[in-house]
């Protein structure tokens, strides 16, 4: 069910005080809509600093999931970032393992690990990897990197919360491209199969993939069809507004028996006007001088 | 005549025995229940069991998922389909982050028969050896098999087990006891040691007994842990006989020949002899006409022993 294509203002939708429940009746510790977007600035700005620094890395599927992460660490996951294996935590499991340094630039944010930490990123012995490694990096559910796994780990983390009687929740942010993996669809009918309704998968739908658009290097569509015919509740968003993402997290924490697909909709390098839509800067580190412009623009 | 017991069904009593005892073991399989013998767990806890259609990927990432959260999955299928299908998977999913999963493979070898080469698995041990981390046991009957499963419910971190179609004959009595890691002496002797893995233990046996009858005597080791492999065994082996057979129902590349091999060049440089299938896949045939064709028979053990005896 697509939500309005509206501002941070969600005034049109029939729930006419979604935005207060959303920003108001929140847990301690949870942050408001300007607090967020000011993280939201803040994650971009260590991702472009920590790929510049290390040389190489994947600004653009970081940077289009931004607000999809803050929406999660700020605002809906019940996690402990000074007890990481508490395990009652709800789960974020980033699937889609070259974003790497927007998860580590947001567990940094949550205290997970010092801000300092970041500038290590890609290094020899850093416990910041170039892709994801679980081992090393706390608050890391799943190493990552090998696309099209996330799904299935994440219905497993699921189905071993309801077989323990434990409430917590998981979700995982697939790519888009990722979905031309087959393990995706076969998780995709398990999950519906099992009705894991305590999952909830974000595609990152920024329509890019390394060799282009999706729709000309592999077509997904119809992608929100596929996905319901796959058995999931499917909600699309604006995947940059952090309204819209809290109120569909929320909305599918009251489906029952089914799981929740998110699909985001977004744009590849958001946020620096000359990595955005630009499939250059999929995998490529920005040097000096692009560093110092994209940082002007995220001021 | 010797017993004849199935691996596999003794493989899903045990995982039901396990089931009563531990609440926190799961079972998962993809379509292939009745084959493998996790139905048997499946009838009796199937809140605990999950059918994963033909989807061997996404099993082994459910079964990650559910050990990262604290229960002990047994995943089941085909050897030539887990890790066949979904080594990747195995890779990043349980092999590099640890993770506590049991893959139990059932049909390992050409002794699944006419089924043919699609069924026929004798790449699978040389692909989860190369797994940093997984512990590979090759059972060589079904007193073996119960305590081996048992030892890798106890046991943290990722295992793979690799069961045959056939019955095969027990070569224990219930007095032993599985030791991880370990080679097991079935046979002592002097001339020669032939180290066999799963269902050609049996057929060692058979060509040692043979053998000693024209006056050659030689030992015989069983090798159930594949990795880590008893390095001291092998070397113990090499030092004490001066040359070694080794045969397994796999491709020479990667397997039990392969990992002995290292451990004698590295160690104590003998002779050896490697049965096992030499870079072909097998046809369609009763298992008992593939082994002879492959050359897989106490027969051909002992020709290996004469040979490789004549090279001390
Ligand atoms: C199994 C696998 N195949 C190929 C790759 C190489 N690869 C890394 S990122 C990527 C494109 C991913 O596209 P998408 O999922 O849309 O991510 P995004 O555009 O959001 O960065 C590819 C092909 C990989 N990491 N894993």
């Amino acid at each position: 069910m697509p939500l309005p294509e509206s501002g941070e203002s969600l005034s049109s939708t029939s729930a006419g005080d979604v935005e207060a429940e959303v920003f108001s009746s929140r847990a301690a510790g949870t942050k408001s809509l300007k607090e967020m977007k000011d993280i939201a600035k803040r994650l971009r700005r260590h991702i472009i600093t920590m790929i510049g620094k290390a040389g190489s890395g994947h600004p653009g599927g970081s940077l289009s999931a931004v607000e999809i992460v803050t929406a999660l660490y700020f605002r809906v996951l019940r996690h402990k970032p000074q007890d990481p294996c508490w395990s009652d935590r709800d789960r974020f499991i980033l699937s889609k393992g070259h974003a790497a340094p927007l998860l580590y630039a947001t567990l940094a944010e949550c205290g997970y690990f010092s801000v300092e930490e970041l500038s290590t990123l890609r290094r020899l012995d850093s416990r910041l990897q170039g892709h994801t490694d679980c081992t090393v990096t706390p608050g890391v559910e799943m190493s990552a990197g090998a696309l099209g796994q996330g799904l299935s780990f994440a219905i497993g983390v699921a189905l071993a919360g309801r077989l323990n009687s434990q409430n917590y929740r998981v979700y995982v942010l697939l790519g888009d491209g990722e979905c031309d993996e087959g393990q995706v669809w076969e998780a995709a009918m398990a999950a519906a199969h099992f009705k894991v309704d305590n999952l909830v998968a974000i595609v990152d739908n920024n329509g890019q993939q390394i060799d282009g658009w999706n729709r000309e290097v592999m077509s997904l569509d119809p992608f929100n069809q596929k996905w319901q015919a796959f058995g999931w509740q499917v909600i699309e968003v604006d995947g940059h507004n952090l309204t819209q993402l809290t109120q569909a997290l929320d909305q599918a924490k009251l489906t029952k028996g089914q799981p929740t697909v998110i699909i985001a909709h977004t744009i590849k390098g958001k946020g620096v006007s000359f990595m955005e839509n630009n499939p250059d800067f999929h995998g490529k580190a920005p040097d000096a001088v692009q560093v110092d412009k994209a940082l002007k623009e995220l001021e | 005549m010797v017993q004849e017991v199935s691996v596999r069904e003794v493989y899903g009593k045990t995982l039901v025995e396990l089931g009563r005892e531990n609440p926190d073991i799961v079972v998962l399989d993809a379509d292939l229940s009745r084959s493998t013998m996790t139905q048997l767990f499946a009838r009796e806890f199937p809140e605990r069991f999950f059918d994963c259609g033909i989807a061997e990927q996404n099993m082994v990432g459910i079964a990650a998922g559910l050990a990262a959260s604290g229960k002990i999955p047994f995943a089941s299928s085909f050897a030539v389909f887990a890790p066949g299908r979904c080594f990747d998977q195995l890779r990043m999913s349980i092999a590099q982050p640890g993770r506590n999963v049991k893959l139990v493979a059932t049909h390992g070898g050409i002794t699944v028969g006419e089924d043919g080469t699609s069924h026929h698995s004798i790449e699978d041990l040389s692909l989860i050896c190369s797994l940093p981390g997984f512990t590979v046991i090759v059972p060589a009957d079904a007193i073996e098999t119960a305590q081996a499963v048992r030892v890798a419910a106890a046991s943290y971190g990722p295992f793979y087990l690799r069961l045959c179609r056939p019955k095969i004959p027990l070569v224990y009595n219930e007095s032993y006891r599985f030791n991880l890691g370990k080679a097991v002496t079935m046979r002592q002797g002097n001339g020669a040691t032939i180290i066999a893995i799963g269902l050609m233990v049996a057929a060692a046996l058979e060509a040692a007994e043979n053998l000693s009858r024209e006056g050659i005597d030689c030992g015989v080791l069983n090798m159930p842990t594949l990795k880590p492999i008893d390095e001291a065994a092998i070397k113990k082996a090499a030092a004490e006989t001066g040359a070694i057979v080794t045969v397994e129902e796999h491709l020479e590349h990667g397997g039990l020949g392969s990992k002995v091999a290292q451990v004698v060049a590295r160690h104590h440089p003998v002779p050896m002899e490697i049965l096992a299938i030499r870079d072909t896949y097998a046809k369609s045939g009763k298992p008992a006409e593939l082994l002879r064709r492959y050359g897989l028979t106490a027969e051909d053990i002992e020709q290996a022993v004469r040979g490789v005896i004549k090279r001390k």
